[in-house]
């Protein structure tokens, strides 16, 4: 194994939920304001996933009060507290940006039921 | 203690800080290196520690060069490079120096042999800005006009003009130490350095002005 791999891979986080785009997501992030932490959820659709290893990121887009929100995140990054998966969606491309472009019932996503969910 | 190494370019990843931001790090396979032999003021007419870097096989070397290292019953080293240090420092010939000299600096400089580009034009090789493509222009990449006929009358030493680019010494400078791995002699510096992975770097500790301390 050569060296950076396997820095990269001690830097990976273990228990990250599997999910995949379409997918409703809770993500917990840590926001440090002074000496404060508090932790932010952030509640959406998951559009895409990009990168590996280390690198790797996703999108999530949600619909608050009329606007789209969208935020990226960084799997492995150490603000992140956990990731909740809520639904898994159904889906027929892996990045799902058309969503940008439709509203109301038409930017609904198809939803799956979940299996198991602590 | 000199505060100086030998080291191979691993390679580029990115690593999280304790608030979060990613920060680009290379990561350099620094030493150890052992001082194969010592210049000074009486002898040399300079201070300097010449250390090794790298394991090589006695019969890849030559007699003069393999006598330097049986004489001091050190192993062959690939790379051999001075030093210059103050004279003061108690080093002796054989002593070992690890990544952990790096403990207490803040910054290093990296120098090494920057990544070969080939014969290249003015555009690429120096920035030029080049013609314009469309609407009859027939100025495109090339350098233009490179000394006039009554006055200069020459062409100028040093004028920018196409050649070979790149597989030159290069350094970069004040690069911030991010982590320090002793045990796998690795060294993380924050940003890019010169050459490709695996290539050869010399890696300078620097004070707070980002200045070398062992040239």
């Amino acid at each position: 194994m050569n060296i950076l791999d396997k820095i990269e891979s001690e830097n990976l986080k273990t228990a990250v939920s599997n999910f995949k785009p379409g997918d409703t997501l809770k993500v917990f992030q840590k926001i440090k304001e002074g000496d404060k932490e508090r932790i932010q959820v952030f509640e959406g659709v998951v559009i895409a996933k990009k990168g590996s290893g280390i690198r790797s990121a996703f999108t999530v887009r949600k619909n608050s009060y009329g606007v789209g929100v969208e935020k990226t995140f960084l799997i492995n990054s150490p603000l992140i507290d956990k990731i909740e998966v809520l639904y898994y969606g159904k889906v027929r491309r892996t990045k799902l940006y058309y969503l940008r472009k439709k509203f109301g019932k038409e930017s609904k996503i198809e939803r799956l039921e979940l299996v198991n969910n602590q | 203690m000199i505060k100086a190494l030998i080291g191979k370019k691993i390679g580029m990843t990115q690593v999280f800080n304790q608030e979060g931001t990613v920060i680009p790090v290379t990561v350099i396979e620094a030493g150890p290196c052992a001082v194969v032999s010592k210049k000074t003021t009486q002898t040399d007419g300079y201070n300097a520690v010449q250390l090794g870097f790298g394991e090589a096989k006695s019969f890849r070397l030559k007699k003069p060069v393999l006598g330097q290292f049986s004489k001091n019953n050190l192993s062959p080293s690939k790379i051999l490079k001075e030093f210059r240090t103050s004279g003061e420092d108690e080093l002796k010939i054989g002593d070992l120096i690890d990544v952990s000299v790096f403990n207490d600096v803040k910054a290093v400089s990296v120098t090494g042999v920057s990544k070969g580009k080939g014969y290249q034009g003015v555009v690429k090789r120096w920035g030029f800005h080049g013609g314009r493509d469309t609407h009859g222009s027939m100025f495109h990449r090339v350098p233009g006009s490179i000394g006039q006929s009554s006055y200069p009358s020459k062409v100028f030493k040093g004028l920018k003009m196409p050649g070979h680019m790149g597989s030159a010494k290069c350094s970069s400078q004040n690069l911030k130490v991010i982590k320090i791995d002793a045990a796998q002699n690795l060294l993380y510096v924050k940003g890019a350095i010169p050459g490709s992975n695996n290539s050869i770097v010399f890696v300078y500790g620097g004070d707070s002005s980002g200045r070398k301390l062992n040239k």
